[in-house]
């Protein structure tokens, strides 16, 4: 599904992502672990577009490096950014709809769906989204994303802040959408919902992939924890 | 007394509402860029001379659709092909490049249409009065100007409100890296922006130019009240842009009439003022020469005491 070889990205004269690797398959949830300031993000903002890309992106065998964000997208890859990005001027029910790529867009979500699965967005649907709390937040990003019905999502560090009970349910809903036959790769710094949720991870380090394996791998293997992971 | 309220009222919504129509363009395309718009007045008098020209040759209310349409078409090529590609320098480039502009249009008119006012009269049709205003004359280009002025309010409302490009722009004005990535052009609405907003300053200069003056002067007369309205109002708001286009207007209009000096207000208290000496000067000053002053001593105050302006959401 995509294949990303040897990029490379910079900010200004820093150099950040300094030949990246990584695959994910079709359905397949995969992890992309990592301290802060490692290069997580900016992985996900340079495969968007939204950072000038050197090196190969390919989704569904086409080429994506060179493409517009706006072009990317309507290639079918999803991007839930982890400041989230939320319209704070449109309501909860205007943000979900600006997700669609054209108006009444039929794909695998509905809106109806997401106030099915989050209630409490339905309940909210004509509040204004700078006036809802950090995990309603989370979830509407997530949800408008999904509402331009993409084949590829990348979810950036959704857990950050959240209390245990969302976190179980952004874990339940990652799951629910590779259950759709989406493929996703979940950004994360803890390893909580990484290790139950994904068939692969990678851990990145200073720019570059140092790590790649499965959930049992890296039970097993406490020097890769300690030296990339743990702080 | 009462007579000279309303009239001074009347003014001030005409002419704030004329504001309005250069500020709201305006802060759109601050928020939504990052840039700070020099040349903007300078599209509202392109409005002003191709009004003024259309006009000689194929009468007023062709011109009044025809010129803001050119003047829109020429501001989408601008973003297009000469902002666009500074945008990697930065906003600065981006700042410089509007200021050149600013002069090249100056100075293009200079060459065009010379160096002084044209004639460019009222149309015939509503060149009359409409109605007595407790004795005095209201002619029917002023409600002519507040009808085409409040249409324009209207029309900018719903489509920003009810219409889907709309809801785009709003979101473009806080995140334009997240509506890019939903899936939007965003690069294109940036450039529907920009010719929206010199459109509606072109309109502004069409009807505006008769109503002021139509002189290559008027960009840089007009351009830092405009200017001031944005950071009084709160950069990147629009409902702060209509307050304070219609708060400078009243203080402008107001100011221009009321002769009272120091000495005067003094004189109300009861207290002598020895108007001699070193500092008589300031003493007889009148407010009605203050006028001009005025809208910057107002920013003035506004940036040290509330500098996110009167709606504005950023800070910074
Ligand atoms: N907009 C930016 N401008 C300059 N440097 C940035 C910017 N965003 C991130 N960086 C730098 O790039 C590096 C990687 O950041 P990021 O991709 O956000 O890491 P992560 O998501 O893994 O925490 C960090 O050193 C950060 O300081
Ligand atoms: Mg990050």
């Amino acid at each position: 599904m995509l294949e990303v070889k040897e990029l490379h990205a910079y900010y200004g004269r820093s150099h950040i992502l300094q030949g990246v690797n990584l695959k994910v398959a079709r359905g397949e949830i995969v992890s992309l672990l990592g301290r802060n300031g490692v290069g997580r993000s900016t992985t996900c903002m340079t495969i968007m577009g939204l950072v000038p890309p050197h090196g190969s992106i390919l989704y569904k065998g086409e080429e994506m490096a060179g493409l517009k964000p706006h072009q990317v997208a309507r290639k079918g890859i999803g991007f839930v950014p982890e400041d989230r990005w939320i319209f704070p001027g449109l309501t909860v029910l205007q943000n979900l709809q600006l997700g669609q790529k054209r108006k009444k867009q039929a794909g695998r979500w509905t809106i109806d769906d997401v106030f099915k699965i989050f209630p409490r967005l339905g309940e909210r649907s004509n509040v204004h989204g700078g006036l809802i709390s950090g995990g309603e937040k989370q979830m509407l990003t997530i949800c408008r994303t999904l509402m331009g019905d993409p084949d590829f999502i990348m979810i950036d560090e959704p857990t950050e802040g959240l209390a245990p009970q969302m976190v179980k349910q952004v874990g339940d809903l990652i799951e629910e959408i590779a259950g759709r036959g989406i493929s996703v790769l979940l950004v994360e710094q803890k390893l909580s919902i990484a290790l139950k949720i994904s068939k692969r991870l990678y851990i990145m380090g200073h720019g570059k992939i140092v790590f790649e394996g499965t959930p049992n791998d890296i039970k097993n293997d406490q020097t890769i924890r300690k030296e990339w992971l743990e702080v | 007394m009462l007579e000279y309220v309303l009239f001074s009222l009347l003014n001030s919504l005409v002419l704030g509402m004329l504001l309005f129509m250069l500020s709201s363009g305006l802060t759109l395309i601050f928020s939504m860029m990052g840039v700070l718009n020099f040349a903007h007045a300078s599209f509202y008098m392109l409005g002003a001379y191709f009004g003024y020209q259309i006009s000689t040759w194929v009468g007023f209310w062709p011109a009044l659709v025809i010129a803001p349409l050119l003047v829109g078409g020429l501001g989408a090529l601008v973003e297009r092909y000469g902002l666009r590609s500074l945008h990697k320098y930065g906003h600065v480039a981006e700042l410089l490049f509007t200021v050149g502009l600013f002069y090249i249009i100056e100075e293009s008119v200079n060459l065009i249409w010379g160096r002084n006012a044209v004639m460019y009269p009222i149309p015939k049709i509503l060149d009359f009065p409409v109605f007595k205003l407790l004795g005095a004359d209201v002619s029917a280009y002023r409600m002519f100007m507040l009808l085409i002025s409040m249409g324009m309010f209207v029309g900018l409302y719903l489509v920003l409100t009810r219409t889907r490009i709309g809801l785009i722009i709003q979101a473009a004005l806080t995140h334009p890296e997240g509506v890019n990535a939903l899936g939007h052009n965003v690069p294109a609405v940036f450039m529907l922006v920009f010719g929206g907003g010199s459109a509606l300053a072109g309109l502004a200069g069409v009807i505006g130019g008769i109503f002021l003056i139509t002189e290559p002067a008027m960009a840089a007369t007009l351009g830092p009240i405009v200017f001031v309205v944005i950071v009084v109002g709160g950069m990147g708001s629009l409902t702060g842009a209509f307050v304070a286009s219609l708060l400078l207007a009243a203080i402008q209009t107001f100011a221009v009439g009321i002769e009272y000096s120091l000495t005067d207000l003094f004189a109300l208290f009861g207290w002598r003022v020895d108007a001699t000496g070193f500092f008589r000067d300031i003493w007889r000053i009148q407010l009605s020469h203050t006028g001009p002053i005025l809208p910057y001593l107002f920013m003035v105050l506004m940036l040290m005491f509330r500098p996110k302006g009167l709606m504005g959401k950023r800070e910074s």
